[in-house]
């Protein structure tokens, strides 16, 4: 089947397609605004759609770490207008024990899956997948409107949550019963955690028809010539996290399945032995709490490199780009995100090392884990021996490309620790953990999609960034990073655990009452400087400085020999042909090579 | 004319898109018979006999894979007068064995079998083929949309991709089924 007849998508005119491909058609949609902006079956307006509702979402989970950073900050202290936005939830201008762990639950739900799974792979995937493949779409685009749709259903449903008298849920982000799964157990267990389920339950639907729309895409829709070794490491990198959703989510559906039974239905797959104060002795027996650790963390740990592996993946292609090198090591880049795909769903119980896990297994899961240490080293030096000795240019994007390979070496580092089943005896619930996880999967992230959205931004938009609140954005960003979650290594080595409400009335935390202010501040700083780079983002769609060249990075890639603001289709006219590898830069004395440019016979060999 | 040559002996992308949720479907009943699995060496664990019914139920998927092979078949030699007595057929089987399992819930629920409270293979049960039913319902509905399309004469439709998908998914959730009844026959 044809890219064009994916395009149109009539089945029964499928064969007279086939028969007269060559006659080429141009595309005489009418579109209103309802099918070009809203139920938009363009790729490219449904990645801007997930970006923009990612963002949105972003500001929201952000805000909610300020909030809760202003409690951990400064204890003793009461904020009045915390209570005028916030009523009952901060009486007294001090933010309630209960709605505290509602923030914290909710700023990680909505920061790792509707920020940097939605946000990150929806946007890039649906962007860079048809463009630098060479497809005029999706496999199929009505599937990936629906992809879209039921992200902001599940969003819509979340956001909701928020509302309700019993607040949202607050068993934090992993929803472990038995706080998810009993409504007696707190206010946000009651309507707040179905509302939760609901919209989980919607975002694994749309992860699902999405990532299969990325893999048949990957696998079945690229131009003449571009073969699997000829793509780009941003396509192999969103390939394999959509491989890893599509195998990992339907787990977490199935232990979300049996939560609902158990909320609802009275059956005991994670309840056994359980009294309530105020309600007495459930009925419950012979259920297992753990059961739902397997089955969260068997979707929860491939999560995390669903999470990393598109900004590594952009990270590669943006530091080659900006290098002017070609990337080094291509076949170990694509390899090693192989590895890590695989290993991925191997190690989930290192996250449950001190759930009473057989220590035998437990140390079998530690060489697992440790094993990861390995792809991420070659990608590592793969990075660095990609701009050694390079002419780098110095864009916002490359800056946050670079940001990223720092942050991933300071956070996988710390990695190595914690996959320790001793050490996490120790470690295990602490700050440490916070700072690990923060560093090397939400900032370095972060930090990914940044890049992305500083590069690919005039190829959206046809417009640039303004560069110098770019400049801003990432110095504040890198070190307020670093600011804000180097100290917390500290407090967790000192076995400060996480969740809690207050320190200043622990004596063995009194110590770091200060340091807890100053990453308060910090916190609140940086949140400022992305607020700034939201109003940059806006600002620059419609007033930003206008594209003029086609390919505007000196990129060798196809989506810079697409119109400065494709149409629906992409190309007009034939899909160009590709001849070579996507990194062909200062080769035989030239800046770069397109992938559409045929190799000449006198070439020399990369 | 080459791009048609090369792209021709590509599998078609919504096959294709078929065989990867089939791994997602896959995926996520591997990881309800494994937490059966994981939950069945625990104390407060509940064995569960099978009615008689799911043997019947079992007969009709076989039969209904069968007549959607045929089905497929005709379609294929464009003689659409079987083509639509056999998916109609197929259709019906799909019903029928959903009924099936409606009844077989029920006498488990005589038999004593109930939700609440507990968490043996019982519970397993109903879940799991529960689940499995509203893959086979969904499969039907895509049967039931076939059927209108086969009669309407308005289209003329012979692009057999569509009644590939279906009859692909259909035998996928036959052979899920097989796999789900032997896993609690052995269990």
């Amino acid at each position: 089947m044809s890219n064009e007849a994916v395009l149109h998508g009539h089945p029964e005119v499928v064969t007279t397609h086939e028969v007269h491909h060559d006659e080429h058609h141009v595309h005489h949609h009418k579109e209103t605004f309802i099918t070009k902006y809203v139920f938009s079956q363009d790729h490219k307006m449904i990645a801007k759609q997930f970006l923009i509702t990612g963002m949105t979402w972003a500001i929201i989970g952000g805000l909610m770490s300020v909030l809760f950073r202003l409690q951990l900050g400064y204890p003793d202290q009461t904020f009045p207008w915390l209570e005028d936005i916030l009523g009952r939830w901060a009486k007294g201008g001090k933010i309630t024990a209960e709605n505290y762990y509602a923030l914290v639950t909710m700023h990680g739900t909505v920061l790792v899956f509707f920020v940097l799974t939605g946000g990150l792979s929806g946007t890039f995937a649906n962007f860079l997948i048809p463009l630098q493949c060479g497809a005029r779409d999706m496999a199929s685009p009505f599937m990936n409107m629906l992809s879209y749709w039921f992200f902001f259903g599940g969003s819509v449903v979340m956001l909701s949550s928020l509302f309700i008298q019993t607040g949202p849920f607050s068993g934090g982000w992993t929803a472990y019963p038995p706080l998810s799964a009993l409504g007696d157990a707190s206010p946000g267990s009651k309507t707040g955690m179905d509302l939760w389920i609901t919209a989980m339950a919607m975002f694994v639907i749309s992860s699902l028809l999405g990532g299969l729309n990325y893999i048949s895409t990957v696998l079945n829709l690229r131009t003449k010539g571009m073969s699997m070794t000829r793509l780009p490491l941003t396509i192999w990198a969103l390939f394999f996290t959509a491989v890893l959703g599509v195998l990992s989510f339907p787990v977490l559906l199935s232990g979300f399945i049996l939560l609902l039974f158990d909320r609802h239905a009275g059956t005991s797959f994670y309840l056994s032995d359980i009294y309530i104060n105020g309600v007495g002795a459930l009925p419950n027996e012979g259920g297992s709490a753990i059961l739902f650790q397997h089955l969260f963390w068997f979707l929860g740990h491939p999560e995390v490199y669903i999470i990393l592996l598109p900004a590594m993946g952009m990270a590669s292609e943006i530091l080659s780009v900006n290098a002017r090198k070609p990337i080094f090591g291509y076949m170990a880049m694509v390899g090693s995100l192989f590895a890590i795909t695989i290993l991925a769903f191997l190690v989930w119980a290192h996250h449950m090392f001190v759930t009473g896990l057989n220590p035998f297994l437990g140390s079998v899961f530690v060489l697992l884990t440790l094993l990861i240490a390995v792809p991420s080293a070659i990608k590592v030096f793969n990075w660095l021996t990609t701009i050694w000795k390079a002419n780098i240019r110095f864009t916002p994007g490359m800056l946050f490309a670079l940001g990223f390979v720092s942050l991933f070496i300071s956070g996988g580092l710390t990695g190595i620790f914690l996959g320790n089943s001793t050490l996490d005896i120790h470690l295990h619930d602490t700050y440490f953990v916070i700072a690990h996880f923060h560093i090397v999967m939400g900032v370095s992230a972060f930090f990914g999609m940044f890049a992305g959205i500083y590069h690919w931004f005039p190829k959206m938009y046809g417009r640039y960034l303004n560069s110098t609140m770019a400049y801003v954005h990432f110095w504040v960003t890198l070190i307020g990073a670093y600011l804000i979650f180097w100290p917390m290594h500290y407090e967790g080595l000192a076995g400060m655990p996480r969740r809690y409400l207050d320190y200043s009335i622990w004596e063995s935390f009194k110590q770091f009452s200060d340091l807890n202010k100053f990453i308060s501040t910090v916190a609140m700083i940086v949140f400022a400087v992305q607020l700034m780079f939201v109003f940059n983002f806006f600002y620059s769609i419609f007033k930003g400085r206008k594209v003029t060249t086609q390919n505007p990075w000196g990129s060798t890639t196809l989506e810079w020999t697409a119109p400065i603001r494709p149409g629906h289709g992409n190309w007009p006219g034939e899909i160009p042909e590709v001849h070579r590898w996507a990194y062909d830069y200062s080769k035989d004395g030239r800046d770069f090579i397109p992938q559409t440019e045929p190799i000449n016979p006198n070439e020399s060999k990369h | 004319m080459e791009i048609v040559s090369t792209q021709r002996q590509k599998i078609h992308p919504h096959k294709f898109t078929l065989w990867i949720a089939i791994a997602s479907i896959i995926m996520m009943f591997a990881g309800l018979t494994s937490a059966y699995i994981v939950k069945g060496s625990l104390p407060g664990w509940s064995t569960v006999e099978m009615p008689k019914i799911f043997y019947y139920s079992t007969g009709v998927m076989l039969i209904s894979s069968l007549t959607i092979q045929v089905a497929l078949k005709s379609f294929k030699e464009r003689s659409m007068q079987q083509y639509r007595r056999l998916i109609t057929l197929t259709a019906i089987l799909g019903f029928l064995f959903i009924t099936f399992q409606i009844i077989g819930f029920r006498q488990l629920a005589h038999s004593g079998v109930q939700l609440s409270g507990g968490s043996g293979a019982g519970q397993f049960l109903y879940i799991i083929f529960g689940l499995h039913a509203l893959h086979v319902l969904g499969g039907a509905i895509a049967l039931l949309v076939m059927f209108i399309r086969a009669f309407s004469t308005r289209i003329r439709n012979y692009n057999a991709v569509p009644v590939e998908v279906v009859s692909t998914y259909w035998h996928f959730v036959d052979l899920l089924w097989i796999y789900l009844f032997v896993f609690f026959l052995l269990k």
